[in-house]
């Protein structure tokens, strides 16, 4: 790809609507400094409005948790009204049945609902929040009675993996029609406790041969989406599609980034709904131009066949762990770092998590809580 | 991203009425150049044959009535338009993203 190749129109747009969020889990991926500020509803329809405009189809509304916004139904139709896909990603904490019904009412396409685990007790803490799964369990009954699609993302690490046939079962059994095994990312928050969540190569070994059996088990029943961890691939995974290429990111406070954790690389300008419309930010915000197309690439990608497929792999991971955003991301076996990973993989501390408290973030920093062996 | 894959060998029934659910939606998009398929957090862009068969997943007709509307709009012949039709059918249903 050169200068001259034309911008392609974004498709999906991640929303993050608040990042209030109940919930404590260790691998939040939220960015460190959380905004405070948050758009409000009008704000939102006029983004949908010129998203819309841009090409976007679909709309991820998110968080946090993004029903700790009050007006959360007004911007599921706000989004509707300007013709988007809406998809609700959520915990479903703070979502009753009678919330729900004004969000099916609203026109709300499709939702995600992330579980822990297959059983209460573990799913509950790692969570970090008492009483989610059931909540969980209502809400996904809510969503099928209303004749929604429904989504199950599980979020898989250490402690769970294990389970993730009774994981893909239990999606089945609250009527999901798609299951993402989403392995933990480590940016962010999920940094911190990437010793306490990392699994073992022989746990994702056999969670990847225990999901091509779930898939020609179920075959017709749910569909089963998943990928090879990071830290255990060979290839890294093509991040958002490439570089502002796809999708973008609006923050709680109207900034709009390329992916959700591209504040965690030093240096980029990133402009602001509340400046600039949608367009020229996706066009020209120095944050979007920084690693669009092929240009900013060094070896081993800038020769590599693989570039126009991976993208160079995900910036943050490179900035990360090398310390050069412009770096091959190193889960990458071409990296030249790419023993950094394997050797990251194999640091796994039996600690408690460090749970992600926002009240208390602010008093007193992070707080850690009971063990996973301390669980009942 | 590909519409049909590996076709399926279960029959539909000639009288099952195809519909997308809800959350499924065909869509004219002019910024994407065309009629795009909408699908929980997926986007296909549907060829010109796709698109005529799932313009007719209404929940009304039915697969026989589908067919024989193809075979004689484009005056092919009506087995080779059943094989194409079920093929793509099939592969939707299997990933939820069709009623039948």
């Amino acid at each position: 790809m050169t200068a001259a190749e034309p911008i392609l129109n974004p498709l999906g747009l991640l929303a993050e609507l608040t990042h209030r969020c109940p919930l404590g889990c260790p691998y939040c991926s939220n960015p460190i400094a959380l905004d405070r500020e948050e758009l409000d509803t009008a704000a939102w329809a006029r983004v949908f409005r010129e998203a819309a405009a841009l090409g976007v189809l679909q709309v991820h509304l998110s968080g946090g948790e993004p029903a700790a916004r009050r007006d959360l139904a007004e911007i599921t139709a706000a989004a509707h009204d300007a013709g988007l896909y809406t998809n609700l990603i959520t915990s479903a904490v703070g979502l009753t049945a009678k919330r729900f019904e004004t969000l099916a009412d609203a026109g709300l396409d499709h939702v995600q609902i992330s579980i822990q685990d297959h059983e209460q007790n573990s799913a509950d803490h790692i969570a970090g929040y008492a009483g989610a799964y059931e909540r969980k369990r209502l809400l996904a009954a809510e969503v099928v009675r209303h004749k929604i699609l429904l989504t199950i993302n599980a979020v898989m690490h250490r402690a769970n993996i294990d389970h993730v046939s009774e994981m893909v079962e239990l999606a089945i059994e609250l009527g999901a029609s798609r299951v993402e095994i989403a392995h933990v990312q480590y940016y962010g928050w999920a940094v911190t406790n990437r010793a306490m969540l990392m699994p073992t190569r022989a746990q994702v070994e056999r969670a990847v041969s225990a999901v091509e059996a779930l898939r020609a088990h179920h075959q017709g029943r749910i569909v089963i989406d998943a990928v090879v961890p990071d830290y255990y691939a060979r290839f890294p995974k093509p991040c958002v599609g490439g570089w502002g290429r796809r999708s973008l990111n609006v923050t709680p406070a109207g900034k709009v980034l390329p992916c959700h954790a591209a504040e965690t690389i030093p240096g980029l300008e990133f402009w602001s709904v509340r400046e600039h419309s949608l367009a020229e930010i996706w066009e020209q915000s120095p944050a979007f131009r920084a690693f669009r197309g092929t240009d900013w690439m060094q070896e081993p990608c800038a020769s590599c066949p693989r570039r126009f497929e991976d993208f160079g792999g995900c910036r943050c991971q490179a900035f990360a762990l090398t310390g050069d955003a412009r770096a091959t991301d190193p889960v990458c076996q071409l990296s030249p770092k790419h023993a950094l990973v394997a050797a990251l993989a194999e640091e796994r501390r039996e600690e408690p998590y460090v749970y992600r408290r926002l009240e208390r973030e602010r008093a007193a920093g992070p707080v850690r809580e009971k063990s996973p062996a301390q669980a009942p | 991203m590909q519409l049909t894959e590996t076709p399926q060998t279960a029959a539909i029934p000639p009288d099952a009425r195809p519909r997308l659910p809800r959350g499924v939606r065909l869509v004219h998009n002019e910024a994407q150049g065309g009629l795009v398929l909408l699908a929980p957090e997926r986007v296909f862009k549907p060829d010109p044959i796709a698109v005529e068969i799932l313009k007719r997943c209404t929940g009304e007709a039915t697969l026989d009535a589908i067919v024989d509307d193809l075979a004689k709009t484009y005056s092919a012949p009506r087995e080779r338009i059943l094989t194409d039709v079920s093929a793509l059918l099939r592969s939707l249903a299997d990933r939820k993203l069709l009623e039948l």
